[in-house]
């Protein structure tokens, strides 16, 4: 559908629960090879949940999950990093009092292992992606800017040399003018070949990068399509882009205020 | 107190203290990356010195039955886990570490003569019969529960150090042991007389402490011990397992639990139940620097062997109880210092 290649990631029927409660309703979703997915949707829908779900940090009650044209029977995290597939998460989940340079480092654990001895080569990689992050390498982590973490947390998913990027919300409370950084990173990712699964609230600008977009609302995928033509349907309009055009939705926190 | 009292009580207090801080860093390091509160810390300093004393003397150490037990039970647990989730590529790598590897340990120790070896070899000897403990220990009472609250892992880690301590009593009987000592050299500096012994322990914890200090600034996988503690799902995600970064750590408590148990053979009579004491004044020093800092328990540490040494003198018969007392204004001051740092989530 999306590519001549067989897809990357295969998601059918996915349903995950809290406890009793179901925050995932048999979700089916597929990343094409080398493509831009986006999920869309407002706060709650479960979007985390479904890359949990997909990264293995939660367990599923139900469903599929094919990686690199594999079922994957038993979905551990470790397992999925050594695959290719590297999540960042909506925290970040950084390493606060360690240096920057440790934290790329420990992006590149998994390979290490591995024994794949090129993190000196792969970090000079993310450096000349985030030049910020070479000038505060032996800077600790917690005292960097909310650009500069995001950045980090971005940087540091690659050091792995991920087949799949799994990305929540890298734009969340971030300033407009470095959204527009990270998303050009995004797009130069697709360019060398990384597929990518994008979680956004800022759908207008998850929709111009993107190939392909799934809008989940209350657990549910309510619409899919190619991000062109989502980016033009009346519904989505009305409830992601907003009436008022591109100034205000430029940034994920200026929801429209009733007045 | 004449100065040369004071001098020599001091002395004393060091090497204890030295011994101590290992305990200490232990402890801290276990505890920050698997929130388990390792009461059985102790266990291994016993176990390091009952083991080499026993070889010493020719009998079969009863770490050895206890290496074999706990690797028998790993083994199963593991296979059957195994078996369940259909990876059958892990069983070579659990028999050889839970088999083949204690029951190499038993044909060392009977083929060999362990006691006509030279004391370094009996030295690995011993270490290679209680370090694998730790992992093993970690395996199979902390490893299912990675997900419960602190409490609840403490009460278990108490659960263990009881356990050890009566299977101490029956491997090792009630009877203490004393190795001899490394070094019977003396040295007089200035008036001072500094004994060879008391120079192998402060020597033998600054080392280790420097290689520590190393492992988790240069290494790889002492800065994924450092990530598991700071960020779990962090870690995760960057494929240090939790079961891996827990297993590391229970090992390096054993190694050195074990090594500060053969540094003090030679000071102490050791018997089966020493090591909670030994390791419970580890712990004041650990709980100075709040569970957390290296240095600062590092340090408290050095203070416990100082207080103990000072107080036996003046008070002999409230030596342990001034000890254990100084806890209560150390977390009186911790209280009032510490502003509590929410950990980024
Ligand atoms: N650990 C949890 N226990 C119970 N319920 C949870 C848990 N985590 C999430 N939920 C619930 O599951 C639903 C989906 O949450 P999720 O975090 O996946 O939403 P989201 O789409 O990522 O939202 P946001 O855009 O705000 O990040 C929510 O109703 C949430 O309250
Ligand atoms: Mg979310």
């Amino acid at each position: 559908m999306q590519s001549e290649h067989p897809p990357i990631l295969e998601v059918t029927d996915l349903c995950v629960s809290y406890g009793k409660v179901e925050a995932l309703h048999h979700a089916n979703l597929t990343v094409g090879a080398g493509k831009i997915v986006t999920v869309i949707g407002p706060n709650g829908a479960g979007k985390t949940t479904m890359l949990g779900a997909i990264m293995g940090l939660l367990p599923k009650s139900r469903g599929d999950i094919r990686f690199l044209g594999e079922p994957q029977a038993e979905i551990e995290v470790e397992r999925m990093v050594a695959k290719g597939m590297s999540l960042v998460p909506e925290s970040r989940a950084l390493f606060g009092s360690m240096t920057v340079a440790d934290n790329l480092l420990m992006g590149s654990f998994m390979r290490y292992r591995l024994g794949l001895r090129d993190h000196a080569e792969t970090m000079e990689r993310v450096f000349t992606i985030f030049p910020r992050l070479k000038e505060r390498r032996e800077q600790q982590a917690g005292t960097l800017s909310g650009g500069e973490r995001q950045m980090l947390a971005v940087g540091r998913a690659l050091m792995a040399k991920p087949k799949l990027l799994l990305l929540d919300e890298p734009s969340l409370g971030l300033a407009p003018l470095i959204v527009k950084e990270i998303f050009h990173v995004i797009a130069d990712l697709k360019q060398a070949g990384v597929s990518i699964l994008l979680i956004e609230q800022n759908a207008r600008a998850a929709l111009q990068v993107a190939d392909y977009g799934y809008v989940l609302e209350t657990g549910e995928i309510a619409l899919e399509g190619p991000a062109d033509q989502l980016a033009h349907d009346p519904k989505v309009i009305e409830s992601y882009l907003g009436l008022g055009g591109a100034a205000q939705a430029a940034s994920s926190w200026s929801a429209p205020v009733a007045t | 107190m004449d100065l040369q009292i004071a001098i020599l009580l001091a002395q004393d207090g060091i090497t204890n203290g030295a011994i101590y801080a290992l305990l200490a860093l232990a402890l801290v390091l276990v505890f920050a990356v698997t929130r388990v509160i390792f009461i059985p810390q102790g266990e291994f300093v016993a176990l390091g010195a009952l083991t080499l004393a026993s070889l010493q003397v020719g009998k079969t150490p009863g770490t050895l039955w206890l290496l074999l037990g706990a690797g028998v039970t790993v083994a199963l647990v593991d296979l059957v886990q195994a078996l369940q989730r259909g990876s059958h590529r892990r069983m070579p790598r659990i028999i050889a570490w839970n088999l083949i590897y204690p029951g190499m340990a038993a044909a060392a120790i009977f083929l060999l003569k362990p006691a006509e070896m030279a004391m370094p070899l009996q030295i690995i000897l011993t270490l290679m019969l209680v370090v694998p403990l730790g992992p093993m220990i970690y395996r199979l009472a902390f490893q299912p529960l990675a997900e419960a609250p602190v409490l609840v892992l403490l009460i278990v880690a108490v659960a263990v150090h009881l356990a050890l301590v009566g299977l101490g009593l029956l491997f090792f009987g009630a009877e203490g042991s004393r190795t001899p000592a490394f070094s019977d050299a003396s040295y007089k500096l200035g008036g001072i007389v500094i004994s060879g012994q008391t120079l192998w322990v402060v020597g033998a914890s600054v080392t280790l402490i420097a290689i520590l200090y190393q492992f988790f600034e240069r290494t790889f996988y002492g800065k994924a011990l450092r990530a598991t503690a700071i960020n779990r799902t962090g870690a995760r995600l960057m494929g240090i397992s939790t079961v891996m970064a827990g297993k590391l750590s229970f090992l390096l408590a054993a190694l050195i639990g074990a090594l500060s148990g053969i540094l003090i053979a030679p000071i102490t009579t050791i018997y089966y139940d020493t090591g909670f004491l030994v390791g419970l004044k580890g712990f004041v020093g650990a709980i100075v620097g709040g569970l957390a800092s290296y240095p600062i328990a590092a340090v408290g540490a050095i203070l416990v062997g100082l207080l103990e040494s000072y107080s036996s003198f003046w008070a002999s018969a409230f030596k342990e109880v001034i000890v254990f007392t100084l806890i209560i204004p150390v977390l009186v001051w911790r209280s009032l210092t510490t502003h509590h740092v929410e950990e980024e989530e």
